[in-house]
């Protein structure tokens, strides 16, 4: 039988492929994968800056996302692109946070937080996932209709009274929430890789953005667990384990839908 | 008649240049307008104040209580990454009901293609598709951004007299903009000119015989006009006023 570790591990993936899941698909039609990098590489300044204010490391990293995703939505213009605006936060952030390693960091495995560390969550941990999974879904089935008219045009959603400038601030905040508490589980290079690889398998067999949702945390869950299953089994990292296991999903629906 | 909706004095603009100067305009229950103008004149700008997208910089836009928009874009910013069937994309904002959906597709002659994708859809057929969601909820007032772009002469043709079978049966109010204006015009009680303000406006018989009219767009559109003018031959007092 498993470990209790296994088991925390398992409870804290499912949880974390249930939110990257659904907020993937997202990424994937608002073209915000490049956002969802940044965001992951900025969280390294929340980390380091957590540890030096003696808090914890996801206030830390939610902060700093959320910092983020207001300055992108204020800063960004006609005459500098969101992706410019993203690619200067990402790598500041990224520089400050090594910075401020080497300064408070005594200790601190960087490691860890590039590739996660998930069987070495708590319960603790695993509470705060499972209360941010619960308000999260809550949160996305409350907007889902504006955020669905949203991606299909600002002007369609003005027609009908949905302001789509406020929707996409909703959902950047939202996507910086989840990468913060994602981090500790799969670490900050490889969050992306859960966002967008269930949603693009899911793509393959849907045709209704409600169904991709559902299959894009289906594919997420199951690569989670048979990735950390694998992690077990063969003494492999288990982030990567995870990743690598949804990439086989990709694969092989990329594979039938070619045949 | 009721307003529906009317922009008063309405000027717009973008970083201190401005792309509609002093705009009236009120839209009456069941009559059909049409906006037309070259590029740049500001028809996409007055669009965008009457769906409510932006707020003018000084003027106003004023509704009638609880008045029902249906909108139909340009385009959508999906792709194929982004699944939506038509059936689905009908429920957008809301979910709508069966029936409404199959009466919907019924007026427009979208039954066969409710289960396509909507990213594959050919161009008459995504517009097809966009005005059935547009209609679907029974609005006072239909707008239509460049419908027929895409469309060769025979599918706009066809398109707008669709959109006047829907009229006489949804009883709603349309305003459209247009740069293709030997089709559109015949079917509309009222054209307006724009370029940058209100150039002239009238029945379309009125507008096409405008000197102002005629500065913007030439006399070769006259052939073409005869076309669909039949119906509206009869006599209008209206006169095309100018001011610049």
């Amino acid at each position: 039988m498993f470990a209790e570790f296994m088991i925390r591990a398992f409870l804290s993936g499912l949880g974390v492929a249930i939110l990257t899941g659904v907020l993937g698909c997202f990424v994937i039609w608002r073209r915000m994968v490049y956002f969802g990098d940044a965001l992951s590489h900025a969280a390294i300044l929340g980390v380091v800056g957590a540890i030096a204010l003696h808090v914890s490391a996801y206030f830390g990293v939610i902060a700093l996302a959320l910092i983020l995703s207001v300055l992108l939505f204020t800063l960004t213009s006609r005459i500098q692109g969101a992706d410019v605006i993203l690619g200067v936060f990402a790598q500041t952030g990224l520089a400050l946070g090594l910075i401020g390693a080497s300064i408070w960091g005594r200790g601190l495995s960087i490691e860890a937080i590039l590739f996660g560390d998930i069987l070495a969550v708590g319960w603790h941990d695993i509470i705060f996932i499972w209360i941010g999974v619960a308000v999260i879904l809550g949160i996305i089935l409350w907007r889902w209709s504006n955020w669905i008219t949203a991606t299909l045009g600002d002007d369609l959603a003005a027609s009908v009274g949905v302001n789509a400038k406020h929707e996409s601030f909703y959902l950047a905040a939202l996507l910086a929430i989840v990468v913060g508490l994602a981090l500790k589980i799969v670490g900050a290079l490889l969050i992306t890789a859960l966002l967008i690889i269930p949603a693009a398998t899911a793509r393959r067999f849907t045709s209704t953005p409600e169904t991709m949702a559902v299959l894009s945390v289906g594919f997420g869950s199951a690569a989670s667990a048979i990735g950390l299953w694998a992690a077990y089994v063969f003494d492999w990292p288990a982030g990567p384990s995870m990743v690598a296991t949804a990439a086989v999903f990709f694969g092989i629906s990329q594979w039938r839908s070619a045949v | 008649m009721t307003d529906l909706i009317s922009l008063n004095s309405v000027t717009i603009g973008y970083d201190r240049k401005i792309v509609l100067r002093d705009v009236d305009l009120t839209v009456n229950r069941g009559e059909i307008i049409t906006i037309v103008g070259p590029n740049g004149s500001g028809k996409t700008s007055m669009m965008r104040a009457l769906i409510g997208a932006l707020v003018p910089t000084t003027g106003s836009v004023s509704r009638s209580k609880s008045l029902s928009v249906g909108y139909v874009p340009q385009k959508l910013n999906i792709d194929y990454s982004f699944p939506i069937t038509v059936r689905r994309f009908l429920s957008v904002p809301k979910r709508v009901k069966v029936e409404q959906i199959s009466e919907a597709a019924a007026l427009v002659g979208i039954h066969d293609i409710l289960d396509q994708q909507i990213a594959t859809l050919s161009g008459g057929q995504f517009q097809r598709a966009l005005l059935a969601r547009a209609i679907i909820d029974s609005p006072d007032l239909l707008l239509l951004d460049e419908p027929t772009q895409g469309l060769d002469q025979n599918g706009a043709a066809r398109f707008y007299q669709l959109i006047a079978e829907l009229k006489a049966e949804l009883d709603c109010a349309i305003v459209l903009v247009s740069h293709d204006l030997h089709v559109v015009m015949s079917a509309s009680d009222r054209v307006i000119c724009l370029n940058g303000h209100i150039c002239c406006e009238g029945t379309p018989s009125v507008v096409s015989s405008a000197p102002e009219y005629r500065a913007l767009f030439g006399t070769g559109t006259q052939g073409a006009l005869a076309l669909y003018q039949h119906q509206h031959d009869h006599v209008h007092d209206e006169t095309c006023s100018h001011d610049h």
